[in-house]
């Protein structure tokens, strides 16, 4: 493995792998340090980062990080690669590779024809070159667009989850938190919830009730209840009004299998909820979240950093063509991701590989009270993911999700997104909102409680 | 000047159904200056509650009735702490030397966790309360860990010779209850333990939680039963108050959450 070195200010620095290379050219974080993955200094660092620039693309269709015959993640990731798509970059480096993206080159059909051809470590080692406004400059050009009963990711538009949890799952609490979001125009990528009580009747109650809903106001929406792959599959057995199926996902088979979900049963998820036909506007059926930290935290990392397994975790939510994606950014804590600059860092990057890999990235702009992190923080980062394009990001009332006890965007916040940045609802939204008299014609909130009025009348 | 745009008539009687704060109103798409100032107050109290030292010396005076021993974790400081989960678990060197062999059928170990003010205000009332209700047992001394996570009691218990730990933590803060306790009984403590072979009580605070003497009521039940079967984990289900018990995803769920 002796091509894994580098000569830099005299000293020669060597790397044992492909994987450790990759680790320590990541910019720092607590979650790498904890696995001992982390450079030892800033200047090895960039030693790293210097010969993962000069690495052939081509190099990682040829050393998986962690073992075909072991994990079915890397066999997705290989089995399914394109070739075709991947003939356009074949031929470059890392460093060359983020050259190109950075260039006019690389346009938006450019893009998009690309993704099938690009693997989760090819994007992770390129992120890793990249610069946060790098992070954000590319994604901007990517078009990815989803539906169900809106259309997502259209240009000009960002859309909301709006997260009415409940710590007791009072159904009466939910439908005043969800009220409360529309009245802020948020709800658009999806009416979804954290049950406090995760089994199969509570989550066939909570889905009936968003059901009754969403058909009461007529609102083009979906809705989701974020139980287990399972439970979704036993719901959709028995009848209940599943709009998408939910899953966490890792990059790693052994991370998986500590969320206790496999390929096989997304697949058979993934094609029940298809064969239901919910959709108006769309059949993307699939609502995945992940998040840097989620297999170490399993303790199934295989000595590859945070942020390269994130990625792979794109790929397992590629294979089911998901309406959203998000990535949980501060939610697992501070020995992952430690303050707000590194969450911020994490949020640009998973939304820039996700995107690129072809997916309708979101974000949840959060943090956990033991972060060194703050509102501040989340006001920069989702500012600057409105900039790069974000799918869609979840808000909660007041930015305090009182069931999870973690801080995540107000409803207030979507609401400065699309005045500050003259972006916009989902469509089929947007003209209900219209029509519901909550929002003027430049999509900005309208100064009068008597849209409010109607939607709580028509609750009552 | 303009006023900030009122909203919050018409949400007066959802408000009553859910502690989340709806019907805020806004000032343009901000939050009221009001509004704002209460959620930075819960914020610093919730960070507040994270970073505070633990004062030992006040707590050991609430114990005045038992014999206390202080130990720390392999964590130097809180923000090392906060890195690094795995030096909270283990005993800092030369820690296990104020450990010596007690045996007893149960110990009371006391973990500042990630909020120092859920212990300094609940611990020693809910030691009080439930040793009280655990006559006829050979109690062991009370260990108090600083920078200390839930596994460190294993460590400790077994230095001691303690049959069962029931170490109370200080639960991670959210913005409503900012000093909230748990408790985690666990028989056989050994470094190694699986959280699968630990069963847990949360939410143990005077913010409409669980009441000291519900908690001293639950640990004594579950020590009972903990040692007569020789188990703690999802194999000892709680039956003290059938109306109050987690289910069991819930007390796995439990468990498995980062501020353990």
């Amino acid at each position: 493995m002796a091509h894994y070195r580098c000569n830099l200010g005299g000293e020669l620095f060597r790397f044992g792998s492909l994987g450790e290379v990759m680790a320590k050219a990541t910019p720092g974080r607590s979650g790498d340090a904890l696995a001992g993955l982390i450079a030892g200094s800033d200047v090895e660092r960039v030693a790293a980062q210097m010969v993962l620039a000069d690495l052939p693309l081509k190099d990682f269709l040829s050393e998986a990080l962690i073992p075909y015959e072991t994990d079915e993640v890397t066999r997705l990731i290989m089995d399914s690669h394109d070739t075709a798509a991947f003939a356009p970059v074949s031929h470059m480096t890392v460093g060359q590779f983020r050259d190109w993206l950075l260039s006019d080159q690389a346009s938006a059909p450019v893009l998009k024809s690309l993704a099938p051809g690009l693997t989760p470590e090819m994007v992770a080692a390129v992120s890793k070159l990249m610069r946060n406004r790098d992070l954000i400059a590319v994604p901007r050009k990517i078009d990815v667009v989803t539906s169900f009963r809106s259309t997502l990711g259209l240009a000009g538009r960002i859309g909301s989850r709006l997260q009415p949890n409940h710590p007791a799952d009072d159904l009466k609490g939910i439908v005043a938190s969800t009220l409360d979001g529309l009245s802020y125009a948020v709800g658009d990528a999806v009416i979804g919830i954290n049950p406090a009580t995760d089994n199969i009747p509570t989550a066939m109650s909570l889905l009936s009730m968003l059901d009754e809903l969403i058909a009461r106001y007529e609102i083009p929406t979906q809705s989701c209840v974020l139980t287990h792959v399972t439970n979704s599959i036993e719901i959709m057995n028995r009848g209940a009004p599943l709009d998408l199926v939910f899953q966490s996902v890792a990059g790693t088979q052994a991370a998986n299998d500590g969320f206790g979900v496999t390929l096989a049963m997304l697949k058979e998820a993934h094609e029940a909820a298809l064969s239901l036909n919910r959709g108006t506007v769309g059949n993307n059926v699939m609502y995945f979240e992940t998040g840097q930290g989620s297999a170490l935290s399993a303790e199934a990392h295989h000595g590859v950093d945070q942020q390269t397994l994130e990625v792979r975790a794109y790929a397992v939510c590629r294979a089911f063509d998901p309406l959203i994606v998000n990535t949980v950014v501060g939610f697992i804590g501070p020995e992952y991701l430690y303050d707000g600059k590194e969450i911020t860092r994490a949020g640009l990057e998973d939304h820039f590989c996700g995107k690129l890999l072809g997916l309708p990235m979101g974000c949840d702009v959060c943090y956990t009270n033991h972060a060194e992190a703050d509102q501040n923080d989340m006001d920069v980062l989702m500012t600057l993911l409105a900039d790069a394009r974000a799918h869609f990001l979840i808000a909660v009332p007041g930015a305090d999700d009182i069931m999870l006890n973690y801080q995540s965007l107000s409803f207030h916040d979507m609401a400065y997104l699309r005045n500050a940045f003259g972006l916009k609802a989902a469509p089929e939204f947007e003209s209900w909102l219209e029509g519901m008299g909550l929002i003027n014609d430049h999509g900005h909130l309208i100064d009068s409680t008597h849209g409010t009025q109607r939607l709580l009348e028509a609750a009552s | 000047m303009s006023a900030p745009t009122d909203t919050r008539d018409p949400w007066a009687k959802l408000r009553a159904a859910t502690p989340a704060r709806i019907g805020l109103g806004r000032a343009g798409t901000g939050l009221p200056t009001s509004d704002n100032l209460d959620f930075q107050f819960a914020h610093a109290r919730a960070r507040d509650a994270v970073h505070s030292a633990l004062d030992v010396s006040r707590l050991e005076q609430d114990l005045a009735a038992f014999e206390v021993i202080q130990v720390t974790s392999a964590a130097p400081d809180r923000a090392t702490y906060l890195r690094r989960p795995d030096l909270g678990r283990r005993l800092g060197a030369n820690e296990g030397a104020n450990l010596p062999a007690q045996p007893c059928d149960v110990m009371f170990v006391i973990a500042d966790g990630l909020s120092s003010a859920a212990v300094q205000t609940h611990a020693a009332a809910v030691i009080e309360a439930a040793s009280a209700k655990l006559t006829g047992f050979a109690i062991g001394p009370v260990v108090i860990a600083t920078q200390a996570r839930v596994a460190i009691g294993d460590e400790i218990g077994q230095a001691i010779g303690a049959r069962l730990t029931v170490l109370l933590v200080g639960e991670r803060p959210g913005l409503t209850v900012a000093d909230s306790l748990g408790a985690y009984l666990t028989y056989g403590p050994a470094p190694g333990v699986k959280d699968s072979a630990r069963n847990c009580l949360s939410n143990i605070h005077a913010k409409g939680g669980m009441s000291y003497d519900l908690a001293a009521e639950k640990i004594a039940w579950l020590t009972r039963a903990a040692l007569r079967m020789e188990l703690t984990g999802t194999g000892l289900k709680e039956e003290a108050d059938p109306t109050e018990i987690p289910d069991a995803s819930d007390a796995t769920q439990a468990l498995n959450t980062p501020q353990t």
